[in-house]
């Protein structure tokens, strides 16, 4: 648990005026193109997104998130069965060997509940990823604009 | 005007069972016009009839709805940019399935956040029930614990046509691009 950080937000926030959409390395995982949302003000939860190489031969799978931005994140899978869309708890997201996995905006996706503070534009924050076999990894999130349909990155995804 | 399913009260008074209707059968119904009365966030009234004359954008959600509800909205907002001077045809309006909260959290700073233009709608319960059942769509409060307030809430996430003279034109489904609503639009303008 992070909650210590939870009083000084601000010293993780800071703006970047370009997104270098960064990518992490957690053995043959690779992990880019981590996005958020713009929120209007704190009270309402916002959203993670991010990208999952798996290079190696093993499958894996995503487990849950932690972040300084929100006492309570978890996964989340938007599911739309009958023209009715949910949104369940996901207890893992599958990361095949070989594979790309998405967590996208109409898919899986980190719920981010109870927020520090508001997260603006041009705000970055951490969020720590644990997957089953590979450990835990810390990547930047960069908050783009409320309407935002994926990640923008300066080098191209 | 209820056309299909039964609405159930249940014990608890907060938790509605309601029959699922497919989407795919909705595409295939005759000509209706869906109706409602709901309140606004100044606490002004408004009623379909009042939008006679313009084509409607309709979408229904909640804005503590992270994922399905942004992308839906910013797709309508990309829409009534690229619309220009046409944008004055088309009046786009978000219908709250979880008015009380809504209006507490603030329903004009939601929609604006995304378009100026779009009307978001908060009304009680009944009324947004039959407002739902007008478009003859589906919502449901789900119990969890883990959610903010301990429950969710799930809903048809379509965005619905309303033509001029107030007739249930289509629907749009969830994740159709705001290229492809624009020409649609367009074609019709
Ligand atoms: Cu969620």
């Amino acid at each position: 648990m992070r909650n210590i950080f939870l009083g000084s937000l601000a010293m993780v926030l800071f703006a970047s005026a370009a997104q270098a959409c960064e990518t992490a390395a957690l053995g043959d995982l690779a992990i880019g193109d981590a996005w958020s949302r713009a929120t209007i003000g704190a009270t309402r939860p916002a959203v993670f997104y991010v990208a999952i190489t798996n290079a190696g031969a093993q499958d894996d799978a995503l487990t849950g998130i932690t972040t300084p931005a929100a006492a309570m994140a978890m996964l989340h899978e938007t599911v739309v069965k009958d023209g009715v869309a949910s949104m369940p708890h996901a207890m893992r997201v599958q990361v095949p060997a070989g594979q790309t996995t998405e967590l996208a905006p109409g898919g899986y996706h980190g719920m981010l509940m109870q927020l520090a503070s508001a997260l603006n534009e041009g705000d970055s924050f951490p969020v720590t990823l644990t997957f089953e076999k590979a450990g835990e990894v810390t990547v930047n999130v960069d908050v783009l604009s409320l309407r935002s349909e994926g990640p923008t990155c300066d080098d191209a995804s | 005007m209820v056309l299909w399913g039964a609405v159930v009260l249940a014990a608890a008074g907060s938790v509605f069972l309601y029959q699922r209707q497919p989407a795919r059968q909705i595409e295939t119904v005759e000509a209706f016009q869906p109706e409602f009365a709901l309140t606004d966030a100044d606490g002004n009234i408004r009623q379909s009839e009042e939008f006679r004359g313009r084509y409607q954008l309709v979408f229904f959600g909640f804005t503590n709805c992270p994922d399905v509800c942004p992308t839906t909205l910013s797709e309508v907002a990309q829409v009534m940019d690229d619309l220009g001077p046409d944008a004055a045809k088309v009046q786009p309006v978000f219908i709250s399935i979880d008015p009380e909260r809504d209006r507490q959290m603030g329903l004009d700073e939601f929609t604006a956040a995304f378009h100026p233009s779009i009307i978001g709608l908060a009304g009680d319960d009944v009324a947004t029930r039959a407002a739902a059942d007008s478009f003859k769509i589906f919502f449901e409060r789900e119990e969890d614990p883990a959610a903010p307030d301990g429950y969710s809430m799930s809903h048809s996430p379509a965005l619905y046509l309303i033509g001029p003279h107030g007739d249930w034109l289509r629907q749009y489904t969830y994740g159709t691009p705001a290229s492809e609503i624009l020409a649609d639009l367009k074609s019709r303008l």
